[in-house]
């Protein structure tokens, strides 16, 4: 205790200027932070003020455990993530690896790729929401113009479908966070080992297999770490494409989140909900971060 | 057997000619040693022949296989390069075996042709390393091991020891020179430093500005300077230039001194004839301090301006007619500057050049 009062006299100055944003951040941050804790742990509704002093134990807890819309939402949130990451890759690699290779015109294509981020998600998804629509869509209209489709496809109806179409608008804004970072490796990588491994007798694939993607490797796993809490708290595109539903048929952990905690004004039964998604996001980043750091030392010389 | 033929090859960098036609045979198992300044297409020539760069016009053979269109990997060719392109993801034995890997050999065998290759070139402590781990020699060697486990056809180096620092570049160009003794291959070598060219090579090819200008073994372009570039080009100091006049049986220099025609020239030159004199500092010597059985002399007097103890010699800077001059005091004694000394040149060992295109005059 008197080191303690020592440590406050000595440095009293740096102390004094450090409080407001010390007191800021515990008003802003933690505060909440505490509150919504809290709450987890009481049967608090919105409508309900007194509701806050409800003290329930771990029965928010148990109940959402216990919960199957909870854990359809949270498998598919899983799912979700997991075709959209995935898919993002593959197709943000191919657009690096086609740009990497244009020798004309180079940084027009790279500012062409990057338009869709520069939409307000809720914007993309009105725009998807209309053209899959299936009385209105550009897609349905298309196709049976064509003759491809006697009837219109319920796009935003069908379980798959709608969770296809909201995995297509996620994946159609955000593949170009995957080009980018892979484009900036592909233009930090040295030229020297990939002559070399011609000349060792790769073909152009095995160069691409054995030299190009170890070194991209770190680069994907920095898109992976962004995208993966990116994604894992996707909320406007389900929310205006399909309000996750019908019937519940497209709910992510966030949408559901949202309805219990503002349509059925569960709070405290949200805020439990809200921790577990959390957990989700940190492993998620805990395993790319990893997956990165082992790529990085692997690629010491570099 | 994996001879090298180059015919006529051409390389353009749009619309930038950087190679000229160039002509070139090398025999199965030899060490060429390609040679010049920087940015006189050594490096592409190289590149050209390792399947790296289009062959824009001519003719590229590999064991008697028109190669023009292979891509690298059907040339069965090693390369090293300048800044060694090692993998930097794979330990030294991965790099090592990599190759082999590809090619789909056994475990087994890619296990004993690393080892071995490990063992010739004293890898087997580092092994389990990655490149970020070894130092410059050491990556070196292993970019040399890389070479050498798969026994090419041809090997291919590129400026290999450009990046070590004086006293490893000696080490490995021993190593290098003992390699090839050891493991029979045909091997082209390219470096602009002549010393290096000079040790190595079976032959020696000579560019400038993209086209060869003289090839021959070592000695021979040593001896028998094809033109001024190379006779300034090999040995060093580079060879004592200085222009005159053809007058009876002797160039007049600038000033009154003069020399006698060297004795391969006599015959070849005209009265008037305005040549070039060209003689090396070894050939130039102090009288007394001169080396024995040398042939036809000529005597000069010269006043020394610098001299440059080595130990074993004496480099003397002086001047004749105008032009800075080196020779070369054997068995030296103090020498002072402002000196005045009598010296010997060594006719059988000076040239005449054309002193308009620099070409020797000697056929
Ligand atoms: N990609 C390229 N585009 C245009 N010109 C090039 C290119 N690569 C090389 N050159 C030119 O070709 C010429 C020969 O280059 P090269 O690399 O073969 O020289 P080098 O003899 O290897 O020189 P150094 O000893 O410096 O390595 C140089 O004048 C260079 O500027
Ligand atoms: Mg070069």
């Amino acid at each position: 205790m008197t080191r303690l009062r020592r440590y406050a006299r000595d440095h009293a100055v740096p102390l004094a200027l450090l409080s407001p944003a010390v007191l800021v951040i515990l008003l802003v941050v933690l505060l909440p932070l505490l509150f919504s804790f809290y709450t987890s742990f009481s049967n608090y509704r919105l409508i309900r003020p007194d509701s806050l002093w409800d003290w329930v134990g771990f029965r928010n807890y148990l109940r959402v455990l216990g919960d199957g819309d909870f854990w359809s939402a949270f498998g598919r949130t899983v799912l979700f993530l997991t075709v959209a990451l995935n898919l993002e890759m593959l197709l943000g690699l191919g657009l690096a690896l086609m740009v990497n290779r244009i020798t004309w015109g180079q940084r027009t294509m790279r500012t062409i790729m990057m338009f869709p981020m520069m939409f307000s998600p809720i914007l993309v998804g009105f725009q998807f929401k209309y053209l899959f629509n299936d009385t209105i869509g550009l897609v349905n209209n298309a196709l049976q113009s064509l003759g491809l489709a006697s009837e219109p496809i319920p796009f935003l109806v069908d379980r798959w479908l709608a969770f296809a179409a909201i995995a297509f608008a996620e994946i159609w804004m955000s593949t170009s966070i995957f080009a980018i970072l892979i484009l900036a490796g592909l233009f930090a990588m040295p030229k020297d080992p990939i002559e070399a491994a011609r000349v060792d007798g790769c073909s152009n694939w095995q160069v691409f297999r054995h030299i190009t993607l170890p070194f991209l490797m770190p680069f994907i796993y920095i898109a992976m770490t962004i995208r993966s809490l990116d994604v894992a708290r996707a909320y406007d595109i389900v929310d205006v494409m399909t309000g996750g539903g019908p019937a519940g048929r497209t709910e992510l952990l966030w949408t559901l989140i949202a309805r219990t905690a503002y349509d059925d004004a569960r709070m405290g039964r949200a805020n439990a909900m809200a921790y577990f998604s959390i957990l989700l996001s940190i492993f998620f980043t805990w395993f790319f971060f990893r997956k990165l750091m082992a790529a990085r030392r692997h690629l010491g010389a570099f | 057997m994996a001879e090298v033929t180059l015919r006529k090859i051409v390389k353009n960098y749009g619309a930038l000619e950087v190679v000229h036609g160039i002509d070139l045979d090398i025999a199965h198992n030899e060490f060429v040693v390609l040679v010049g300044p920087s940015g006189c297409g050594k490096s592409t020539t190289l590149r050209m022949i390792a399947g790296l760069e289009e062959v824009s016009g001519g003719e590229i053979a590999i064991g008697g296989r028109v190669v023009n269109t292979l891509p690298p990997r059907a040339r069965n060719i090693s390369m090293v390069f300048q800044n060694y392109a090692l993998y930097p993801h794979m330990t030294v034995r991965e790099n090592l075996g990599f190759s082999l890997k590809i090619a789909g050999r056994p475990p087994a065998e890619i296990e004993k042709a690393t080892d071995e290759a490990a063992a010739i070139l004293g890898l087997a402590d580092y092994m389990d390393r990655t490149p970020g781990e070894l130092s410059g020699g050491q990556r070196q060697r292993v970019a040399m091991g890389r070479a050498i486990v798969r026994h090419p056809d041809v090997f291919l180096f590129d400026e290999p020891l450009s990046n070590l620092d004086a006293k490893l570049r000696t080490q490995m160009r021993v190593e290098i020179k003992k390699l090839h003794q050891k493991v029979k291959t045909t091997i082209v070598y390219v470096t602009h430093d002549q010393v290096e060219a000079m040790t190595l090579a079976d032959r020696i090819v000579i560019m400038k500005d993209g086209h060869i200008v003289q090839t021959g073994t070592p000695l021979e372009v040593f001896e028998r300077p094809a033109n001024t570039f190379v006779a300034t080009f090999i040995g060093s100091p580079p060879m004592n230039l200085v222009d005159g006049v053809v007058a009876g049986g002797e160039v007049r220099f600038a000033g009154d001194a003069s020399l006698p025609v060297p004795p391969a020239f006599r015959g070849r030159v005209q009265e008037g004839q305005r040549v070039t004199y060209g003689f090396r500092a070894d050939n130039l010597m102090p009288a007394g301090h001169a080396m024995t059985g040398i042939g036809e002399t000529a005597d000069i007097d010269l006043t020394i301006a610098l001299a440059e103890p080595l130990g074993a010699e004496t480099i003397l800077l002086s001047e004749l007619a105008g032009v800075e001059i080196q020779g070369k005091m054997y068995n030296p004694r103090a020498v002072a500057a402002g000196e005045r000394l009598s010296c010997l040149l060594a006719l059988d060992h000076a040239h005449l050049f054309d002193a308009e295109t620099g070409a020797s005059l000697r056929t």
